[in-house]
């Protein structure tokens, strides 16, 4: 590996005064960025590990009754401390990886990374959560914006989301075997507003709302309200794994699958 | 450099190392310890699982500097320190568990992890918790089996494959 700077703060405040200097980069668990930088693909001159922030660690309910996870909280802890309270999401962090990658990887590093292929972010964007950041909150709608793409400025950290829990929840990944990541994963959660659904793993733009399925769902939430209905494959990923047609027919399947899992 | 602190394998050892160097390559070559292999250098295989604060983690993507102050284990510190094997080393044994023995470190390393939140696993636990792990010898099924048996539960009905 290549020479680089590294500090370890351990509070959010330090973390952002060493992040400002020119090309520091956060590190949150390292389950992406470490093998990105093994092959320089990555090369930031400065790493700031947010690992021994306490601050930014943990599951709690809030007095609004949301779910706020710390933005170093790992997907291990989540999966085992956030399965009474939001059972879908504890489900979606035991997939993630292998449970040695689970003890390391964090919330935070998953969505500010924003891979397109990635579980988390179906997660937020589908309860409507709200990623709370070293300077703001920014609503998942407004949150991801593209592949490895987010609205995080430089130098700003994930320090906590915070999930409406929903009434009902399921995701549903078609796991690529190799990656673990998902070749597509659609998370549904129906709350007594109406019903979200968050696509990852299909489209080059990464995760993204279903907004035809949330519709028809809103109105009769059973696998049959979504079966005559499909999603183009245009802007689909398309790889040696999956055609982009393959892709945009895995949506409805899946979408189906979970909302009988979320209903029944 | 930065002065890095830990505990490994139950004593405190501590030392100079840059950013970039790995928990791996601290292990390897700072402390001697090569039991925890390098297999593929970039966290799908396994082999260099160690236990940092109780938890299984890749310790070739983990930075030394991160384990600062944690309690680390490795397969050095598994057996018993009059040499007598940990009951899993001694499962892998009786159940021809390797072959080539690569990846056996982590997967004893998993197993310990796996057993110590999961005490009597049902086979598709262990199968599922070794996802992590890659044997190119095995084809799994012995080691499954040996963890299945060190976790004292009958091995006889997991038929030969």
């Amino acid at each position: 590996m290549y020479e680089f700077d590294f500090e370890r703060p351990t509070s959010v405040a330090d973390a952002v005064a060493a992040l400002g200097t020119e090309e520091a980069q956060a590190l949150g668990g390292g389950q992406t960025l470490i093998p990105t930088m093994k092959q320089r693909l990555a090369m930031p001159a400065k790493l700031v590990s947010l690992t021994g922030i306490a601050e930014m660690q943990g599951v709690r309910r809030n007095d609004a009754g949301e779910l706020c996870i710390g933005g170093g909280t790992t997907h291990a802890t989540v999966a085992r401390e956030a399965r009474d309270a939001y059972p879908a999401l504890a489900d979606l962090a035991s997939h993630i990886g292998d449970p040695a990658v689970r003890n390391r990887g964090t919330i935070g590093g998953s969505l500010a990374n924003n891979d397109p292929s990635a579980c988390y972010p179906a997660a937020v964007l589908g309860s409507g959560a709200t990623v709370v950041t070293s300077n703001r909150e920014i609503a998942a709608d407004d949150f991801f914006e593209g592949m490895f793409t987010t609205a995080l400025e430089d130098g700003e950290i994930i320090t906590e989301v915070r999930f409406p829990v929903p009434e009902a929840a399921n995701y549903q990944k078609f796991e690529q075997p190799a990656s673990r990541f998902a070749l597509v994963g659609v998370f549904v959660a129906r709350f007594s507003g109406g019903v979200r659904v968050a696509v990852t793993g299909a489209a080059e733009e990464g995760v993204f709302r279903w907004h035809e399925a949330e519709k028809a769902l809103s109105s009769d939430f059973g696998p049959g309200a979504v079966e005559g209905l499909s999603v183009s494959a245009d802007g689909m990923i398309a790889d040696l794994h999956g055609s982009a047609a393959y892709r945009a027919h895995l949506v409805g399947v899946l979408t189906k699958r979970a909302v009988a899992a979320a209903a029944g | 450099m930065p002065r890095v602190t830990m505990t490994v394998n139950g004593k405190p050892v501590s030392g100079e190392v840059e950013g970039r160097r790995l928990l791996v390559q601290f292990l390897r070559e700072d402390l001697d310890l090569t039991g925890t292999h390098v297999g593929c250098d970039t966290s799908q295989c396994g082999a260099c699982v160690v236990h940092v604060d109780g938890h299984a983690v890749k310790a070739c993507t983990m930075f030394a500097a991160e384990a600062e102050g944690a309690d680390v284990t490795t397969i050095e510190g598994i057996a018993a320190p009059d040499g007598t094997l940990n009951a899993i080393q001694q499962a892998f044994q009786d159940h021809h568990g390797l072959q080539c023995g690569f990846c056996t470190p982590g997967m004893v390393m998993s197993a310990a992890a796996l057993l110590a939140e999961n005490p009597k696993p049902s086979e598709a636990e262990v199968r599922d918790y070794l996802e992590g792990n890659i044997c190119r010898c095995t084809g799994y099924h012995n080691i499954v089996k040996a963890i299945m048996a060190a976790s004292g539960q009958d091995v006889n009905a997991i038929a030969a494959e």
